[in-house]
């Protein structure tokens, strides 16, 4: 096996319904799928491939949570400890007022933090000079399946044979 | 399961294919600036300068270069700012609010609606810096503790939640809208051809691979600042009219202000996005993308909305009447009568007149007269706000007190200057950016193109789908 790490077969296909019914139908066969790339996202795509559901919710969640808490604190430590004062005849601490900074805050925390985290677990960042290693195309007009050969019992043959017969247009050998 | 609905008509038209999006976006991005665009650059670049120069002397000079007086304390500025910001706010609509509806027509012109919406908060946000009339101490309304000692912003004052609603509206609609434009700066970069723009575009891509596990986490994170940005929308002109009405001037001291705000701001943005596009569409040659549905869409918008506002101006009337308060009945029957009725009754006329002439058909799919309606109904937008503002002020409780108002050259200049960056930076835009969201466009087209399932990229297979075809697409295939 040796010989084949880094080593992969790319199937391209022309359109992406077949590619979403090529991966059950692969995975099947006994084909283990490296990674899909699309020019945009297909529906099912990742429950096909066998994804575990993105928690990216669940951290948008606790810094909404964070923001809402710091908008408080703040206030409330501005407001009624620091330097109370009376203001239209409203107490010091008066929540209602502070519902508008609250919320606002809430969601500056949940966009930025939330976006942070999608940038950090997808390895994106700036100057990251990345582009698609397997096909160029993928992300024009072209659905772009890549096998790693070094990952699957399966000889070079019969992965190309499968591909095929899952409708892909083209199948090529990338070697990093 | 690709479902195409024999009740409406095709959003893209021409027959395209994935590649021909990817062609005909890119086509104005790749090439060389045209001779139209260089013209209205250079144009935006002379008004701007002209808008720099008066805005240079109205800080220079202090807020004396206006035409305010002790009576009319806000008049042009505050104006200003409130229409700007409701135009910015038909592109988070559209980006957000239709996203969450599963609105696919937004495809088309959420991205140009999106940087509308940026330039227009910019726009707005000058003449905030504008009438602190000390630019440079703008940072006094964040919450620092200043020079003083540990004396901090009220944050009961709806002008401190202002800064806070458009600061994070900015920044939440500049992410919003630059997620988007990830997927599509990837595919800028994997065509270039130039090294300078391979460097460029491919720093902004950020190293974009088109992954499914990226689409699956894009995806949910479009989904959720789509869920985030629709209430901010409606707070933030929620919050901007209760610097009004939180006050007790006659004519501003009204409940109905946040839901008629975000009305009248969803009605003026769209048809901000009417006008943009409409140009943008014949410029870039993208009549196919941006068809007489997507026009007749957003002229519905602009109804329904022109109307809501309609009924609101009736309604704070009536209410100024059956409230009983001799102030607040005065102060309507005077905006109607008195010495700026003829802002008034232009208000009404484009506002609430205008745009009921949509209920006809023939009217919402003409192309000329959308755009004069739209050029209309942005001026009388621009009055209701100068209504609003300057006739409540005019007439205080004193009549010795009672005044006028009329602009200097330095109120008008500086209302040029937000012309000119608006339309310098919506040029920029348009050229160095994709206007029409590809990867979006690529996502809904074999739904909504006018080329028949199964024939897209050429390839006329049957496939083999999990459920049944719909009766309309079979008979098509």
């Amino acid at each position: 096996m040796a010989e084949l790490s880094g080593k992969y077969l790319v199937g391209v296909y022309d359109d992406d319904d077949t590619v979403l019914h090529a991966v059950p139908k692969l995975r099947k066969a006994g084909v283990k799928i490296k990674e899909v790339y699309s020019p945009f996202p297909i529906h099912g795509m990742d429950e096909a491939l066998g994804h575990p559901r993105t928690r990216i919710g669940i951290a948008a969640f606790m810094f909404g949570v964070t923001g809402c808490c710091c908008a408080l604190a703040l206030m409330i430590w501005t407001m009624g400890i620091d330097w109370p004062m009376i203001i239209g005849g409203k107490d010091p601490i008066s929540i209602p007022n502070y519902i508008p900074i609250t919320f606002e805050l809430t969601v500056l925390f949940t966009a930025f933090g939330m976006v942070t985290t999608f940038f950090v677990s997808n390895g994106l960042g700036p100057g990251t000079h990345a582009h698609p290693r397997f096909d160029e195309r993928s992300t024009d007009n072209k659905f772009v399946m890549a096998i790693e050969l070094g990952r699957n019992s399966m000889t070079v043959d019969e992965i190309t044979r499968a591909l095929r017969d899952s409708g892909a247009e083209e199948v090529n050998v990338k070697q990093f | 399961m690709h479902v195409t609905s024999p009740v409406r008509e095709p959003l893209i038209q021409g027959g395209k294919t994935y590649a021909d999006v990817t062609e005909d976006i890119c086509r104005h991005v790749e090439g060389a600036p045209t001779k139209e665009w260089k013209i209205a650059f250079g144009i935006s670049l002379i008004v701007l300068a002209y808008g720099t120069v008066c805005l240079a002397w109205t800080w220079w000079e202090g807020l004396g270069v206006w035409g305010l007086n002790k009576t009319v304390g806000w008049a042009w500025d505050i104006t200003n700012f409130v229409w700007w910001v409701g135009i910015g706010h038909a592109g988070t609509l559209i980006s957000a609010i239709l996203l969450l509806f599963r609105q696919k027509w937004r495809t088309s012109i959420n991205r140009a609606a999106e940087a509308m919406t940026i330039f227009a908060v910019l726009c707005a946000a000058s003449f905030i810096l504008m009438h602190m009339g000390r630019p440079w101490l703008a940072y006094w309304a964040l919450p620092l503790p200043n020079a003083f000692g540990s004396l901090w912003v009220n944050f009961n004052s709806p002008l401190v939640w202002d800064v806070f609603a458009i600061s994070t509206y900015f920044s939440v609609s500049l992410v919003f809208w630059y997620i988007g434009l990830i997927p599509d700066l990837a595919t800028i970069r994997d065509r270039a051809t130039s090294k300078v723009s391979r460097f460029m575009y491919g720093t902004f891509a950020m190293g974009w691979d088109g992954s499914a596990k990226t689409w699956a986490r894009y995806e949910y994170i479009s989904l959720i600042l789509a869920g985030l940005s629709t209430p901010l929308v409606l707070s933030v002109h929620t919050i901007v009219s209760m610097d009004f009405a939180t006050s007790v001037i006659p004519g501003w001291h009204t409940t109905i202000f946040p839901p008629y705000f975000v009305a009248g701001a969803i009605f003026s943005g769209f048809a901000m996005v009417q006008n943009l596009m409409l140009i943008t569409r014949v410029v870039y040659r993208l009549e196919d993308y941006i068809t007489l549905e997507h026009i007749e869409t957003m002229n519905k918008v602009i109804t329904l909305t022109g109307s809501v506002v309609g009924v609101a101006y009736i309604t704070e009337f009536f209410i100024a009447w059956y409230g009983g308060v001799e102030y607040e009945y005065y102060a309507f029957f005077n905006r109607m009568t008195g010495p700026y009725w003829w802002a008034y009754w232009a208000m009404m006329t484009c506002n609430v007149i205008s745009p009921q002439l949509f209920w006809s058909r023939t009217l919402r799919r003409s192309i000329t007269f959308t755009f004069f309606i739209s050029v209309v109904v942005n001026i009388g937008m621009w009055f209701e706000r100068f209504v609003i503002i300057v006739t409540s002020l005019h007439r205080d409780y004193i009549p010795s007190s009672w005044t006028m108002f009329s602009p200097t050259r330095y109120d008008i200049g500086d209302y040029i200057f937000s012309f000119g960056l608006f339309f310098t930076l919506f040029l920029l835009f348009s050229k160095y950016l994709p206007v029409i969201n590809m990867a979006e466009v690529k996502a809904v087209l074999r739904s909504t193109s006018a080329q028949l399932p199964g024939k897209i990229a050429g390839v006329a297979k049957v496939r083999q789908r999990g459920t049944a075809e719909p009766a309309y697409n079979k008979d098509k295939e």
